[in-house]
């Protein structure tokens, strides 16, 4: 293919214009200017093109060069990504960093995987086999507990010649030649998709299985789908980065991506300093073994922040097609929103609400449709894509367009509430408020793998907490005192849920992470507290003297006092409430009601 | 590069001057414009074929179509940084207005900088100690944050910053190489002034940079006023391994100014009229904060503003703490009931403070203190509002508890004097009594080891 040239005419922040440019492709990566910034066109009219830069445009003069490369927008899909930190267009930071210091620098371009390292490749085809499309043909243990599963692209199909023996290859050596009669594809071990380009798959698959979390208000209240997606909306402070980085510690999902979208460069240190140090629960494996990290932070160019959600989700689909489940974490989409209204801007189009593109929800839902269960082409495998954005509404909003929107189209919404955080009532999801859609099918996957009153026990407790949001209206109009008996504990029995069970500190070593088992346990026994109490209020017991045993304090204290490994002592813990009730209705059976 | 020199404008309009038929200008490129031998500065700010759209940093002012000149210079923005910037005072685009002569030793610097790689960060775990009690226990500062505070007209947040920066210290650590770099945006002369005398006082002028651009200066100029700072800040820190921090005063006129310029821009506007870009705006300035591997400066930000209308969801303030590591807020009902320092706390927050407290940082007990304080002080506020209707007497004995915890609270841990210095230890023991007025049932948060070794019941 002939590379065409155009000339830059107009110059506006990030948006540039050249002329000469019809046999340019839409969507195509183009490098502009002497300096060679990379950019992609997003429009083409007549014999000129809009382009967005994903650099900054300091410098650049009227009349520079505008260079095609014939290739649209893409991501480079191999084994070496495990463990990366990327920019919003997949150039690795850490070489970024060795190439040209601690400071970005500009028209660097680099590639995304490492052509030098040498992997240990077990290939499992040999010459005349017929292959198709997203076939597994070798692997590589990436990590220690990672096997990257080599395919064949989508769109490609035929017989393998040449074949080479299992053994230690880079990701560019060609492994076989597949004949499909009219061409040969040299086949290697990585393969380029465009990122705006959904991965094709075989079939959609029902989504009937939670990704678990280890945080209590999500998995035992609003549980998240593998293959679902989630809007987490908050005010500055409320907790979506920390509740990101949670997931990313602690779901179970195979590969973790996490896309830094506009946000603070500390936080994507922190993950960088903290993943290799923790360890996965499920296998011991340090985190950073499963994870990819996508830093596009909030001071980087905003085409690339635009860009950035896309590469994050074509790299999960990617793992996906492999048979992996895998989480996408975004944070935060409002500031995707927002680099799309400046660009927008930028090209002087019709703005719809609050300045944003007319297309912005279009966008959103192309976007949460990317996550999802799917049996993959070519191979007997299910992966998934899930997907968790944070939104962050203007002044904590949440009728604002990119809430809104972002609503119709995930089908968890995990609220983040102001005035919980700022009681420092973490994580800060107001129960209230949020949901999941999800609950019909993956009650049978709870009761399976749980147990079959999972779903009884938490709608008790939810209905807990609604009757608890009803008196907190009275109480404060007129005090908790004029409340009976069976109303103060409804109170208390509601605090101690939200004080003991949903109440999650990420900070700390035994509960930031609660096993399901404990958390049905936890739940279990907190129930009971609040039947027995009630009956004995029933038989005019009065509240004081349930209060007055430590036995509530026990209760809140044991998300910190049981380990995931030890859940058998809230049996102990069981056995001391059963014994502290048969006491006090042994002191007062017997006696006629005096209250 | 030769120097291309233009006569006459095409058109003037607010902050923004046009012309055209200019050949081989660079985008961003800094202009000198002279007009009756008085000379000012702008910037490149759109290219479009052969004319040029350029933000004059002084205003426009006075400026004629027909005898207006334009010299390009040839590159972006730039200030000229070496260690003889320590002690000097410059304007609000970093010419010095102080007796002292011109720099001559050093390297120019695009004042907008370079994102720091976000792989070369280095985590900023080093707690700053600030004698403060509300800020040292409750929102610890870190070296390398960037912490700003939220104000309003009349609050004393001048008082504050010049007490934090007198105050801070790191523990175990000699003072070492440190600087300040104050840069005022719009601000008064008196409070400029209150300012700088104090650094006076501390003897600390000698490694203090300051860039002023007061009320009565040229309002555009303001845009380019923390990014002038931030870069003599960028080289004292990465270059020259100091210690460095930033105090930026008023983020607020600021925005006003970038709003200013953006609407003469005629570009479509977000909220408040403010541009749709703010957020990476304020971003592009405030992630210049931080650590960088294998390098001894930091930058510790500690950027001023006052919410309009004492408005904490008005975009400026909205959109600092969506980027900044935290914030400090101060409460105008605590001012008038006489606190000082004034800091609201269930609003205030330090995000960088939870991996550089408790045991072998500040103490054992400090992150269980912290999260019961805020617990009780918010129910503090829930008891006070019913107080407000069924009246104090008729509150329940636990309720009045919390009632005279929260006049504590108030009155002995979080009111200081403007020069006492409060250690850590001793904070922590003044929370420790504060919490005495109420059973030790209630401190679901603090440990029972904790309770047992620190906790003393209150009777007064
Ligand atoms: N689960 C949690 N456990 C303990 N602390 C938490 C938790 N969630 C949030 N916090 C506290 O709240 C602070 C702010 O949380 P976070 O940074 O996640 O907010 P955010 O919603 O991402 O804000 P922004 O929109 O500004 O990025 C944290 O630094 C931490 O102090
Ligand atoms: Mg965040």
């Amino acid at each position: 293919m002939e590379l065409k040239t155009g000339k830059l005419y107009m110059i506006n922040g990030p948006v540039v214009k050249a002329s000469n440019t019809s046999s340019f492709m839409m969507h195509e990566v183009v490098r502009v200017g002497k300096i060679g910034l990379i950019g992609e066109i997003i429009s083409l009219e007549g014999d000129r093109a809009t382009i967005q830069i994903y650099e900054e445009t300091t410098g650049l003069r009227i009349g520079e060069p505008v260079q095609s490369s014939g290739k649209l927008l893409s991501v480079m899909l191999g084994p070496g990504m495990i463990g990366n930190v990327y920019d919003g267009i997949q150039r690795p930071l850490e070489v970024l960093r060795s190439r040209s210091g601690d400071f970005l620098k500009r028209g660097v371009e680099v590639l995304p995987i490492d052509f030098k390292h040498e992997w240990d490749v077990e290939i499992s085809i040999k010459d005349g086999d017929t292959v198709k499309e997203g076939q597994i043909i070798a692997t590589v243990d990436e990590t220690s507990s990672f096997t990257h599963r080599i395919m064949i692209p989508p769109g490609i199909s035929g017989i393998v010649k040449n074949v080479r023996t299992s053994g230690r290859y880079a990701v560019d050596t060609v492994i076989a030649e597949i004949d499909d009669g009219n061409d040969k594809y040299n086949l290697t071990m990585f393969q380029n998709w465009p990122v705006r380009t959904p991965r094709p798959y075989k079939e959609r698959l029902a989504v009937d299985e939670p990704l678990i979390t280890g945080q209590r208000v999500i998995d035992t209240f609003f549980p998240l789908n593998k293959g679902g997606a989630a809007c987490i909306p908050g005010g500055f402070g409320t907790g979506k980065t920390i509740l990101q980085h949670q997931f990313a510690k602690w779901s179970d999902a195979d590969v973790i991506v996490y896309i830094g979208c506009g946000e603070r460069g500390n936080e994507m240190t922190e993950v960088l300093e903290e993943f290799p140090e923790l360890k996965d629960p499920r296998n011991g494996k340090p985190l950073m073994e499963r994870t990819i990290l996508i830093a596009n932070t909030s001071n980087m160019p905003v085409s690339a922040r635009e860009a950035s959600i896309y590469t994050g989700v074509t790299i999960a689909e990617y793992f996906r097609d492999m048979g992996y489940h895998v989480a996408v974490m975004a944070d935060s989409t409002s500031r995707w929103a927002e680099a799309l209204r400046e660009i927008s801007g930028r090209l002087e189009e019709m703005p719809a609400e609050e300045g944003f593109p007319p297309y912005l929800s279009s966008r959103l839902a192309d976007f949460y449709e990317r996550a999802g269960k799917v049996a993959a082409l070519g191979n007997e495998n299910l992966g998934s894509v899930s997907i968790i954005g944070a939104v962050s509404p203007p002044g904590g909003d949440f009728s604002e367009p990119v809430t809104t929107h972002t609503k119709r189209f995930t089908r968890c919404f995990w609220a983040l509430d102001k005035s919980l955080a700022n009681a420092r009532h973490y994580p800060a999801i107001n129960w209230l408020t949020s949901y999941s859609e999800n609950i019909g099918d993956v009650k049978e996957w709870y009761s399976k793998t749980v147990s079959k009153d999972f779903f009884k026990l938490r709608n008790e407790a939810l209905a807990l907490l609604n009757e608890d949001d009803r008196l907190q209206q009275i109480i404060k109009l007129v005090g908790e005192d004029v409340l009976p008996d069976d109303q103060k504990l409804t109170v208390r029995a509601a605090s101690l849920i939200k004080v003991g069970f949903l109440q999650q500190n990420s900070y700390s070593k035994v509960d930031c992470f609660a096993s399901l088992n404990k958390q049905y346990e936890m739940l279990k026994i907190m129930l009971v507290f609040y039947e027995k109490a009630r009956e004995l209020i029933s038989l005019g017991v009065a509240i004081s003297e349930i209060l007055k045993g430590s036995i509530l304090n026990t209760l809140m204290r044991m998300k910190e006092e049981v380990s995931n490994d030890n859940v058998e002592k809230i049996t102990v813990i069981g056995k001391e409430l059963d014994s502290f009730f048969m006491a006090l209705k042994k002191k007062y059976s017997g006696k006629p009601h005096n209250m | 590069m030769p120097v291309k020199e233009y006569i006459g404008l095409s058109k003037i309009d607010g902050p923004l001057i046009f012309i055209e038929k200019v050949k081989n200008i660079s985008y961003n490129e800094v202009v000198e414009i002279t007009y009756k031998g008085s000379s000012r500065f702008g910037q490149v700010v759109m290219l479009s074929n052969d004319a040029a759209v350029i933000q004059v940093f002084q205003g426009t002012e006075g400026l004629s179509i027909d005898k207006t000149s334009i010299r390009f210079l040839g590159r972006p923005l730039e200030i000229k940084v070496s260690e003889d910037i320590l002690g000097r005072t410059f304007n609000g685009i970093g010419m010095p207005i102080d007796e002292g002569s011109r720099i001559i030793r050093g390297e120019y610097r695009d004042i907008n900088g370079e994102p720091i790689n976000p792989a070369s960060r280095m985590y900023p775990r080093n707690y700053i100690e600030t004698g403060v009690s509300a800020i040292d226990l409750l929102m610890t500062v870190v070296r390398g944050q960037k912490l700003p505070i939220f104000s309003g007209n009349g609050l004393p947040h001048n008082r504050l910053a010049v007490q934090i920066t007198r105050q801070a210290r790191i523990k175990g650590e000699e003072r070492g190489r440190f600087a300040i770099v104050f840069a005022a945006m719009g601000i008064k002369h008196d409070s400029a002034r209150y300012i700088l005398s104090s650094f006076e006082e501390s003897g600390a002028l000698k490694n203090v940079v300051t860039f002023l651009n007061l009320a009565d200066d040229p309002t555009i100029e303001r845009i380019a006023t923390p990014r002038v700072a931030l870069t003599a800040a960028e080289y004292l820190a990465f270059e020259k391994g100091m210690h460095v921090l930033v105090i930026m005063t008023d983020m607020t006129n600021y925005c006003e100014a970038l709003r200013e310029l953006s609407t003469a821009r005629g570009e479509v506007p977000s909220r408040k009229g403010y541009p749709g870009y703010l957020y990476s705006d304020l971003a592009s300035m405030y992630e210049r904060a931080g650590m960088i591997k294998g390098k001894k400066g930091s930058i510790t930000q500690l950027p001023i503003l006052s919410m309009p209308n004492d408005d904490i969801t008005h975009p400026i303030p909205d959109l600092t703490g969506y980027i900044t590591e935290g914030q400090i807020v101060l409460d105008r009902d605590l001012y008038r009931k006489g606190v000082y320092p004034p800091i609201n706390i269930l609003l205030s927050l330090s995000r960088l403070m939870k991996d550089s407290i408790g045991e072998g940082y500040t103490r054992v007990d400090h992150p269980h203190v912290y999260s019961q304080l805020f617990a009780a002080y918010s129910r503090v506020h829930e008891v006070r509002a019913l107080a407000s209707i069924i009246g104090e007497e008729e509150l329940i004995d636990l309720d009045k508890m919390y009632m005279k915890f929260g006049k504590a609270f108030e009155e002995e841990f979080i009111t200081q004097e403007e020069d006492e210095n409060r250690s850590m230890e001793e904070t922590l023991d003044i929370a420790w009594k504060v919490l005495g007025h109420l059973p030790k049932e209630e401190l679901t948060r603090i440990s029972r080891d904790e309770i047992e070794r620190f906790y003393e019941k209150r009777e007064d």
